[in-house]
């Protein structure tokens, strides 16, 4: 009851309240010091852990991508370039009502059905952070009309961006050769050296954008960017710029290259010319071409399919991968192996009854000529392209010698263009067939190869090739296209050096002048390109082939329209020539598939090219169509030359493997 | 400066001193000195964390301008006043509590504003003068050390509001609520046994509290425990928060050079973490020099306390010093990763109205006290 009006000891309070000041302070201290050793722990001890976070924390490293170089002809007109261009990109992250942007954007860009699919195939292969092109090359218009309008897209993530794209002014022409560069697949990140493409989107898919890829890519270069937490780049720190990518001069000449191209017209096939001076490929056309700027910035599953499914095959490149039995053309070779082997007399006559027949066997090797052409030299076979003759020069030398020499002109092996895929064609063996078959060789399938027909089978670039070599008289140059290349930096051209291949069978040059004569022949009166080349003002070494097709198409899966099965079964015509004959500076290989017989369809492509290089303009006029009547009411010899190769073969050599291989014609590898 | 130092060193009125002439009107210059000095700076590092804006200085300025005119206002009258209308101004405070409880405005999640019309206001900083005033008022009428009985009733003034505060919830106004009333008590001459049981009693209910503690909660402890748990989420303003710290060094990086808070890596730069935009553009040189003019002002706080004429007087003045470094403890604290993180501002540093205007009245109230002395002590 007292104790609470007890009088108030204030003195005592006070006292008391000073003792509790004093341990306020005490405590006081005590936090301080907490408070001041964490600060130093922080500021002093680990500063240097602390500040690298901070830089991790601001600085980004920004790659720099290199500027692709340009691709030159030998002229210097451009093949292929960076065009600037407006692009219509979509962070899809940032979309969130992707259906909505696209019908607004559509609104003020133009924007196809086709844009859509495409963006959209390309979104699901794209991080969601990362843009991705709705519509490439917009017009200026079209870029005015977003940009006024860019504040209603601040949330959709769209976009207007300029970027450098590859373009490819000859566009179909040049296709398979200059290639086209694509985005950069999983597959190509898994062999390629990712710190070499850094900050880049696209890399060489085929073509000389493939085979090159490391001269025109160039080195991309960095830089170091301070940026805020929302990852916005603010202010560049520093700068270390990467080396353009090498302009090239390709071997190639795009005038020569439009030539052939308009030369084979609506035929499907190759066309290859060849400085044998240097290896320099001077056109390199396989038809038909497709549109190289479809593959640029990603193409769609339709477009794609739609060319994987043309029965005409427009992304296949016939001069480097179509292998071919190379028929009547294969002949010059086989008469220098014939005369290096010296089984084979140039003057003695062999007479041709129409057929061949193995000594003690009953079976008949049909001429393509029914009546036959009788008595025949050298000349004369090569001239009017008598398989009776070449018949008993093969058996004569027989398939081994064969072999040795079509190899050392380089049948059945790549020839090392710089292109990114060949194929080797097949030069059969004895042991290539003992391993494929089982079976022992047969004499009458060296007869088959006797005539190009068979196993055999070569393709474009390596019959232009092989001519070439026999052009030079077995020597000649490995083929390439790189002419020159400019350094990125200095501008200086460094050309490209030939190099020089071992000769073949050297110090026999007499062999080489004896058929090179005979296929001068081929040009003139009686000769089976006579037609097309008899106005020509410079001297031409030639020789007309026919292929034949039937029963080398089991590939084929697709059961196609009557009409086109026929087509497919027509023959291919092929030929080779070098002008001047004397003095060779060009070399050209034609293909013409299902086009019948060489001398018709394929040496006019043979001839405008000469012309174009060695005249600067194409002089002849009037190819097949035109040409077709003419020769054959000529009285100068040579009445039957149009029709000459269209029966060249079919029974000439379909009934040759038949004694070994019942199915020999389903056992040759398939062209493709 | 050499007067500065004489009024601080000398006895009570020196006459004819600067400090004579101020404490005529008032105004303890020691005090007023230290606060302007630490506010001044604090616009500077306001500056920086604003990413320049000026806007927000002024406006920061202004409040400030504001608080030290609320500062001297209540410097004019006599402590006996705030003792006579403690119970008058608690028990508003408690009104404008219940009224915000009822129908206070939201913001950030949390309801803590009683929107007047003009401005808003928040009743919770009037809570935290309220409080300790009423404590003091009701101890220096009891017998002290203060009795069980005396005690429970100085809790229950403390706790009631604080739970209203809690509720809103504001963690941490009503931690700054407790600790001024306890404050209070323990400057009563709360007996040790009593502190020592407190203290035993809430160590043992912490695995209790564990329990009770929602996820979201326990997740910001074991974040405290270790921000790198979870750098990008719970734990980045800390971690965040230490790098810019860290990367300060001993020098700091300069002022306006600091880019943990430039580039927005640090959050709430201008506003709780600014002791963190400080420390990384001054380093720790620069921190000594404002822990050094915090501890100054609390000791200036302690030593008017010391001179409190009654014991109403020297409770208040205590209670009120020590909660001011305490302010500075936990914001600084949770900075720098030593407490976990609660919503404490910087004291007349951090952008925001209301506590710096609470905390200048507050130094007002202990002006009061340093210059209405009579010279014959009680």
């Amino acid at each position: 009851m007292n104790r609470y009006q007890a009088i108030k000891d204030l003195w005592e309070e006070r006292r008391a309240f000073s003792g509790r000041v004093y341990v306020a302070i005490g405590l006081c201290a005590l936090l301080l010091a907490f408070l001041v050793l964490r600060l130093v722990q922080l500021q002093v001890v680990q500063h240097d852990y602390f500040s690298t976070r901070a830089d991790d924390n601001r600085m980004r490293l920004v790659a720099v991508p290199p500027v692709r170089g340009l691709i030159f002809d030998r002229n210097g007109a451009l093949l292929a370039h960076n065009q600037p261009s407006f692009v219509l990109n979509i962070v899809p992250e940032q979309a969130h009502k992707l259906d909505d942007t696209l019908a607004r954007l559509g609104r003020l860009v133009k924007i196809s059905e086709r844009d859509v699919t495409r963006f959209r195939d390309r979104m699901h292969k794209t991080p969601r952070y990362r843009p991705v092109a709705l519509r490439s090359n917009l017009s200026a218009e079209e870029v005015a009309n977003f940009e006024i309008n860019r504040y209603d897209f601040r949330n959709d993530g769209a976009a207007v961006d300029a970027s450098l794209v590859r373009a490819y002014p000859l566009g179909a022409q040049a296709s398979h050769l200059i290639g086209y560069v694509g985005g950069i697949s999983d597959a190509d990140y898994a062999t390629l050296n990712e710190s070499q493409y850094s900050g880049l989107t696209q890399i060489g898919k085929s073509g000389v954008e493939k085979s090159h890829e490391d001269a025109l890519r160039g080195m991309p270069g960095n830089k170091i960017v301070e940026a805020n937490a929302g990852g916005r780049p603010l202010r560049e720190l520093d700068y270390k710029g990467g080396t353009p990518g090498a302009n090239l001069y390709l071997s190639i000449d795009a005038r020569l290259q439009a030539v052939a191209e308009q030369a084979l017209g609506e035929l499907d096939g190759a066309a290859v010319a060849i400085d044998p001076r240097s290896g320099e490929v001077l056109a390199l056309v396989s038809k038909p071409g497709f549109d190289p700027q479809l593959f640029v910035d990603g193409i769609d599953g339709a477009s794609y399919r739609a060319l994987l499914e043309d029965p005409d095959r427009p992304l296949y490149s016939r001069a480097l991968l179509g292998a071919y039995p190379p028929g009547s053309t294969m002949k010059p070779f086989i008469a220098v192996a014939g005369l290096i082997a010296g089984t084979l007399n140039p003057d003695a006559k062999v007479f041709d009854p129409g057929y061949f027949q193995l000594p003690g066997s009953e079976r008949r090797y049909r001429c393509w000529k029914r009546s036959g052409h009788g008595w025949v030299d050298l000349n004369t076979a090569i001239q009017k392209s008598c398989d009776v003759y070449f018949y008993q020069a093969a058996l004569n030398m027989g398939i081994d010698r064969i072999v040795s020499v079509l190899d050392g002109f380089g049948f059945g092996r790549v020839s090392g263009l710089d292109l990114p895929s060949e194929r080797t064609g097949l030069l059969p063996t004895r042991a290539w067939k003992q391993k494929m078959y089982r079976q022992a060789w047969y004499p009458g399938e060296t007869l088959n190869t006797g005539i190009g027909q068979g196993y055999l089978t070569v393709t474009p670039l390596q019959l232009a090739q092989a001519t070439a070599r026999l052009a030079m008289h077995g020597g000649g140059f490995k083929p390439h296209l790189l002419h020159a290349v400019e350094d990125p930096v200095s501008h200086d051209l460094t050309a490209v050096r030939p190099e020089a291949l071992p000769v073949v069978e050297a110090g026999n040059t007499a062999a080489f002048d004896k058929v090179i004569a005979a296929m001068e022949l081929v040009a003139l009166p009686g000769g089976t390109a006579y037609a097309v080349f008899k106005d020509a003002p410079y001297r031409v070494a030639a020789k007309t082939g026919t292929a034949q097709v039937a029963g080398l198409r089991q590939d084929e899966t697709v059961a196609a329209k009557l009409e086109t099965v026929a087509y497919r079964l027509r023959d291919h015509a092929l030929f080779v020539a070098f002008a001047p004959a004397d003095d060779p500076q060009i070399v050209v290989a034609v293909v013409a598939e299902h086009a019948g017989h060489g001398g018709t369809s394929a040496a006019p492509v043979a001839r405008a090219l000469m012309d174009q290089y060695l005249l600067g303009r194409v002089t002849y006029n009037n190819p097949a169509a035109a040409a077709l009547p003419a020769p054959a009411v000529d009285a100068d010899g040579a009445p039957e030359e149009p029709d000459e190769d269209s029966d060249e073969h079919p029974d000439g050599w379909q009934s040759a493997p038949a004694p070994s291989l019942p199915d020999s014609g389903g056992a040759v590898p398939p062209p493709l | 400066m050499t007067v500065n130092v004489s009024v601080i060193s000398s006895a009570p009125k020196p006459v004819g001193s600067w400090g004579a002439w101020f404490a005529r009107w008032h105004f303890d210059l020691v005090l007023g000195l230290l606060l302007m000095a630490v506010a001044g700076l604090g616009l500077f590092v306001l500056y920086s964390a604003t990413g320049q804006s000026l806007g927000m200085v002024i406006s920061q300025a202004q409040r400030l301008v504001l608080g030290l005119v609320v500062m001297v206002v209540l410097a004019q009258a006599p402590p006996e006043f705030y003792r006579a209308a403690a119970p008058w101004f608690y028990g508003f405070s408690m009104l404008l509590l219940v009224a915000v409880a009822v129908l206070g405005q939201h913001a950030k999640g949390a309801q803590r504003w009683l929107d007047l019309g003009v401005m808003r206001f928040q009743p919770s900083e009037l809570m935290k003068l309220a409080a300790p005033i009423a404590v003091a008022a009701y101890l220096q009428s009891r017998h002290l050390p203060p009795s069980f009985g005396t005690i429970l009733v100085s809790l229950a003034l403390i706790m009631v509001p604080t739970g209203l505060i809690a509720i809103q919830p504001d963690l941490g106004t009503a931690l700054l609520v407790v600790t001024a009333g306890v404050l209070a008590l323990f400057f009563g001459g709360l007996r040790w046994r009593w502190i020592i049981l407190a203290v035993g009693a809430v160590a043992a209910a912490a695995p209790l509290l564990w329990l009770k503690l929602h996820d979201y909660q326990r997740n910001r402890l074991l974040t405290f425990l270790d921000p790198e748990r979870d750098p990008l989420g719970a734990g980045y303003h800390i971690t965040q928060s230490k790098i810019a710290i860290g990367s300060g060094g001993l020098f700091g990086k300069g002022w306006l050079m600091g880019t943990q808070a430039k580039l927005d890596f640090l959050p709430e730069a201008h506003t709780d973490f600014i002791f963190a935009v400080y420390s990384e553009e001054l380093g720790l040189i620069g921190v000594l020099l404002l822990l050094l003019l915090y501890t100054a002002i609390v000791v200036r706080c302690l030593v008017i306390s010391m001179r409190g004429q009654d014991t109403f007087q020297r409770l208040l003045a205590g209670s009120l010093g020590l909660t001011f470094f305490i302010y500075v403890f936990i914001n600084c604290g949770m900075v720098i990763g030593l407490v976990p993180v609660v919503g404490v501002p910087l004291p007349l540093v951090s952008y925001g109205g209301t506590s710096a205007v609470t905390l200048l009245a507050g130094f007002g109230i202990l002006m009061s006290v340093q210059t209405h002395r009579k010279l014959l002590t009680s």
